[in-house]
């Protein structure tokens, strides 16, 4: 979330689409009910189905699963057309102004941006750069007329997405979408402000990652991204999976951000030049600190052991040669190219797509490891192989505590890291991972110790300071992301700021001379020599705006709202009084308001707001997403219908295509229907249905259809079905809806098909596991799964 | 923030007690109290339903398998061991499509018709505060209750008693928020007095009707003197799109159990014991022995 969840209630207007908060983020959605009964917010819903958050919305929009982009690009150019963005905005908070090289073309009849090379499924990404100065400086025409500055690019590439082309591609009729287009496009005023709020429905797709991307130019152009009640609200599913994500639970990153360091990254030197981005503008360009946080990580982790003469044990680190996500993980695994598999807390099998491949993939290790609270399909992976009696894998699962019972903290959506206390005492043998992790470690650093080994340094000189080595507890290592002072730290006058061996106060003040150790730079300051910030529970708030600074403390610097500094106008005033937040206070020469500045205080208003790029503006063209710049509609993989803007280009062309015997696709004429995976609000993926009291809540699994699709298969409520795809099947029992209309795309009759998630083999109540069926299609900038969208048939079960 | 604002206490006075006396209403006194359904922000989470069975203990059915199937509802309805279900209805409107999903539990009538119906003296009670409720130590397990409940609420167990959601008679007593209002995440569900919560609900009426939703209404009906449980219906005038009758109001059998019937039982009973005790100080006591003797 660019905002945080209490913020919600400061909306004008509230979109909900990619997203289903009311029934996967019920305590969340308050605040959204808050903002309609105290200030008369509308809800807007849009999704593929008549769902929990619709049931509550003032209006509701069917859309036809994968065709979101062709929505949002009809909104765009609604507003470009109709001259409904923030003009101030975008030209000194965007990069509307610049003008981009002449190489950047975008061709509408192949579909294809310049640069695209059809063998390796790539584009040059070098060739859609912004045309610098001498200085390296970008190119702008503020007057926002040059042909090729991105307004202008913009304006055209987007003038296919019609009212018109939108109803064909997405089935939403014109009115509707213009009805719901106006409301939108009203709260570009300085004084209103529109939320938007997804989750797993825009990231589940083959172009999940430009959908947000479309999302984001849209708020910038209404000037909705800064200001109380605007943003882009990520909602995320577990408790914790944004602190996971801070803390690399991707393979692609380091703690807070930062890169492991690459094969053509042979020194630190490279490695930081590499991943130090050079202002283009006037922006503060926070990446340049870079170094700072990367030699201050290696500290923490090597201490004495990392030295400027071997580059801080940059070499201890390994280089990897391409990144390994999980799509690459899985696909390994079926062809036999790993050995084994620790899973903390994830049941892989049952949460990816094309459960055969996974299964069979498991089947092929070794050894694996699931650490988890019960036995989960992963751990049973081999009920799901056609012939289990070859395989080899051994299976060791040890029982870990449930979140009740341990220590820790989560950090939400909103990026507030809060404490959380144990509960009470796992049962049986149950371990906190962190008593797993500090057995694990200390038993493989002794044998280590006693045996030797190739490269035995990285594992002997790694910084284990914890009371007992064999148990660390939470509070030792949230210590330890928040860092200390390795030397006394002195300020620019040479006065001492911080002392040797106390924590730090924050990011501000780390070095990249080693004299700083911080295990992760993005949530230094939370505990400070006065204490773990995460445990505050200060429930006031000042402004009255939700911002309710000592509740617990949000990453950066404890910052609530990120970017805060567009909340003000170019000059430094604030749009309007009611959206006041954050303003420059010209008689002290610095930024003042209800929060943290997201921006050095005293930098003049000059500086563009969005600090961590280095045009310090946000982007409306986006060059690093490696499938484009602008966002365009492309079909899901498995589509009942043609790409009307390019069938010669119906896919997102970078899409990398695996092809295995199992990795099936099918076409409309064998799967006509449009299928999407869900969850249900009674039960938490895979867990719940585990135990007793929430599984009598939705205890079966079913399959939610059109009633006209059910009088046409001539199925009756609670008749047994099974979806069927090119991969695999799934049976559940059907119910006919009035809340999934058929629609009509591009003159064709297209029904829509959904199907939640949550049963297996295991626990209380049993039942498919829908991923039998997903595809192995995956987003090319995130790696996340295509669940939602792909094509499916469907067949009666005899009882 | 649902706080007990009561004057003087919310402990358990009686108001009504079945097939008694009304006990003397100067001794103790209470608030009406009374929780309001916001229709219009639940979202049908089913986090009300599981914490009722949490704290009241009890183990729900399980209803799985193709005779058991009951889409996004939990099973059929309300069940011995079930005081409170979410119940969805889809409905076309000249409005467009409704999802009604509805609290369903006692409604816990002013006037109740379960107490009214009931014979067994004590059996069920209506505390000062207007919570109904049961005490099986009493019940003769005879079933009246069932149809003196214009809700259909009461489900017998195997023992044959009935049971039903006591707006959690325990945590109100001790002055906290009833289970299911304190677990609610949207603020669906609003605890208070009475008073309390008509004038909320007026004010969020208010809200719904500047929203376009005209016929948008309070139910709280008037043929059982008004409910514990008050909804804020968006469809006012189908009350039915949310399993709720339009007219509740008791049985008039109730009624008449109560009212002629009773007058004409209770003559019937006591004529009849009036005869058999003249017949015995007139004539002495029957003797069937008698009888036999002289067939010999």
């Amino acid at each position: 979330m660019t905002n945080g969840w209490n913020d919600i209630k400061n909306a004008d207007l509230i979109l909900v689409m990619g997203g289903n908060p009311a029934e996967n983020h019920p305590c969340g959605f308050k605040w959204a009910i808050k903002a309609r009964q105290e200030r008369g917010a509308k809800i807007i819903c849009v999704d593929p189905r008549f769902n929990r958050t619709a049931a509550v919305s003032d209006i509701f929009l069917q859309i036809r699963p994968g065709s979101d982009i062709a929505f949002m690009g009809g909104l765009i150019n609604y507003v470009l057309q109709n001259k409904k963005y923030n003009e101030e905005y975008i030209k000194h908070f965007t990069n509307a102004a610049y003008i981009v090289k002449d190489t950047y073309s975008f061709d509408p009849q192949t579909g294809l941006f310049s640069g695209y090379d059809p063998e390796k499924r790539k584009y040059d990404q070098s060739l859609w750069g912004y045309e610098l100065d001498e200085n390296g400086t970008a190119k702008k025409d503020m007057t926002l007329q040059h042909p090729r500055c991105v307004l202008q690019l913009m304006k055209e590439f987007y003038s296919r997405y019609t009212p018109e082309v939108v109803e064909k591609l997405t089935g939403i009729p014109k009115d509707k979408f213009l009805e719901v287009a106006k409301l939108i496009a009203e709260t570009s005023a300085p004084d209103k402000a529109m939320t938007h709020l997804y989750a797993l429905g825009w990231t589940h797709h083959s172009t999940g990652t430009q959908l947000i991307g479309s999302m984001a130019i849209l708020q910038l152009l209404l000037g909705n991204i800064g200001v109380p009640g605007g943003a882009i609200n990520a909602l995320r599913g577990h408790a914790n999976v944004q602190g996971m994500t801070d803390l690399a639970g991707e393979g692609r990153f380091l703690p807070g951000y930062l890169r492991p360091p690459r094969a053509d990254h042979q020194s630190l030197k490279d490695h930081i030049q590499a991943n130090t981005p050079k202002a283009v503008d006037t922006s503060m360009n926070f990446w340049s600190n870079y170094g700072k946080f990367y030699i201050s990580l290696l500290k923490a982790w090597y201490g004495n052991s990392a030295t400027p003469e071997n580059e801080f044990a940059y070499h201890y680190l390994p280089k990897i040669e391409k990144l390994i996500s999980m799509d690459e993980i899985l696909d390994r695994m079926y062809k036999g190219k790993m050995e084994g598999f620790v899973s903390v807390g994830m049941n892989i099998l049952a949460s990816n797509p094309n459960v055969r491949k996974i299964a069979e993939g498991l089947g092929k290790l070794k050894w694996m490891v699931v650490i988890d609270v019960f036995e989960t399909e992963m751990a049973g992976f081999w009920k799901y192989v056609d012939d289990s009696s070859k395989i080899k894998t051994e299976v060791f699962l040890l029982p870990a505590a449930l979140f009740a019972e341990k220590e820790g903290s989560f950090t939400n959506s909103g990026r507030v890291i809060k404490w959380k206390y144990k509960a009470v005492d796992p049962p049986g043998e149950a371990k906190d991972e962190l008593w797993i992790a500090g057995q694990l470690w200390m038993r493989l650093k002794n044998l280590y110790k006693k045996e030797g080994g190739k490269f035995p340094d990285p594992i002997l000189n790694l910084t284990w300071n914890f009371q007992n080595p064999y148990y660390p507890t939470a509070e030792e290592v949230l210590r330890e992301m928040n860092g200390y002072a390795l030397a006394d730290l002195t300020d620019d006058k040479g006065n001492v700021v911080v002392k040797k061996g106390e924590r730090l106060p924050g990011f501000g003040v780390l070095r990249d001379d080693g004299t700083t150790a911080c295990g992760m730079w993005l949530y230094s300051g939370i505990f400070p020599q006065s204490g773990n910030r995460a445990k505050s529970t200060d429930l006031s708030d000042p402004s009255g705006l939700g911002v309710y600074p000592g509740y617990g403390y949000s990453w950066p610097a404890n910052r609530r709202i990120l970017y805060n500094r567009a909340s003000a106008d170019p000059s430094g005033k604030p749009w309007s009084e009611k959206k006041k937040y954050l303003w420059w206070n010209e008689a002290e020469g610095k930024w003042v308001g209800y929060d943290v500045p997201d921006i050095k205080p005293d930098l003049t208003p000059d500086y563009g707001p969005f600090i961590m790029l280095p045009e310090g503006r946000g982007r409306l063209f986006c060059a690093p997403l490696v499938d484009g710049p602008f966002p365009e509609h492309y079909e899901p993989f498995e589509s009942p219908v043609e790409n009307i803007l390019h069938p010669k280009t119906p896919h997102n062309p970078v899409v990398k295509i695996y092809k295995s015997d199992l990795d099936l696709l099918g076409k409309p004429d064998e799967f006509p229907y449009v299928a999407t995976t869900y969850r249900v609000v009674e039960h938490f993926h895979y867990w719940t249905k585990h135990i007793y009291g929430t599984s009598v809540l939705v205890p079966n699994m079913f399959i939610e259809i059109p009633e006209e699709l059910a009088k046409e298969l001539g199925v009756k409520e609670g008749d047994k079905v099974r979806v069927v795809t090119a991969r695999g099947s799934a049976e559940g029992y059907v119910l006919p809806t009035k809340r999934i209309k058929p629609l009509t795309i591009n003159g064709k009759k297209v029904y829509t098909v959904g199907i939640p998630i949550h049963w297996g083999n295991e626990g209380v109540v049993k039942g498919a596991l829908a991923n039998m069926i997903t595809p192995f299609v995956w987003d090319p900038n995130s790696q996340t799964p295509e669940f939602k969208g792909f094509l499916c048939r469907l067949e009666k079960v005899k009882a | 923030m649902a706080t007990v604002t009561t004057e003087g206490t919310v402990g358990l006075g009686l108001r009504r007690v079945s097939a008694s006396k009304s006990p003397d209403q100067s001794v103790k006194q209470a608030d009406q109290l009374a929780i309001l359904v916001d229709i219009s922000s639940c979202i049908g989470c089913k986090a009300c339903e599981a914490a009722c069975s949490q704290w009241h203990d009890l183990k729900p059915p399980l209803n799985v398998g193709q005779q058991a199937f009951f889409g996004y509802q939990s099973g059929p309805g309300l069940a011995p061991n079930l005081f409170m279900y979410m119940r969805f209805q889809e409905e076309e409107t000249p409005n467009g499509l409704v999802w009604a999903i509805t609290k369903y539990q006692c409604m816990h009538c002013a006037d109740p018709g379960c107490l009214k119906a009931c014979p067994s003296p004590g059996a069920i009670v209506q505390y000062a505060n207007g919570v109904v409720d049961f005490d099986h130590s009493k019940c003769i397990g005879c079933k009246f209750c069932l149809s003196g409940c214009p809700f259909d609420v009461p489900r017998y167990d195997a023992n044959n008693k009935p049971w039903k959601c006591n707006f959690c008679i325990d945590r109100v007593s001790a002055g906290l928020e009833p289970m299911c209002v304190k677990t609610c995440p949207t603020n669906a569900l609003h605890f208070g007095t009475k008073e309390e919560m008509l004038i909320r609900a007026n004010k969020l009426l208010e809200g719904l009707k500047k929203r376009g939703f005209e016929k948008a209404s309070i139910y709280d009906p008037p043929g059982v003197g008004g409910t514990g449980y008050i909804y804020l219906l968006p469809h006012g005038d189908k009350p039915e799109m949310y399993g709720l009758p339009k007219e509740a109001s008791i049985s008039p059998l109730v009624s008449l159990w109560k009212g002629p019937l009773k007058l004409i039982g209770s003559i019937v009973l006591w004529g009849t014991l009036l005869g058999a005790f003249l017949q015995l100080i007139l004539f002495g006591p029957i003797k069937v022995g008698k009888k036999h003797k002289k067939e010999e």
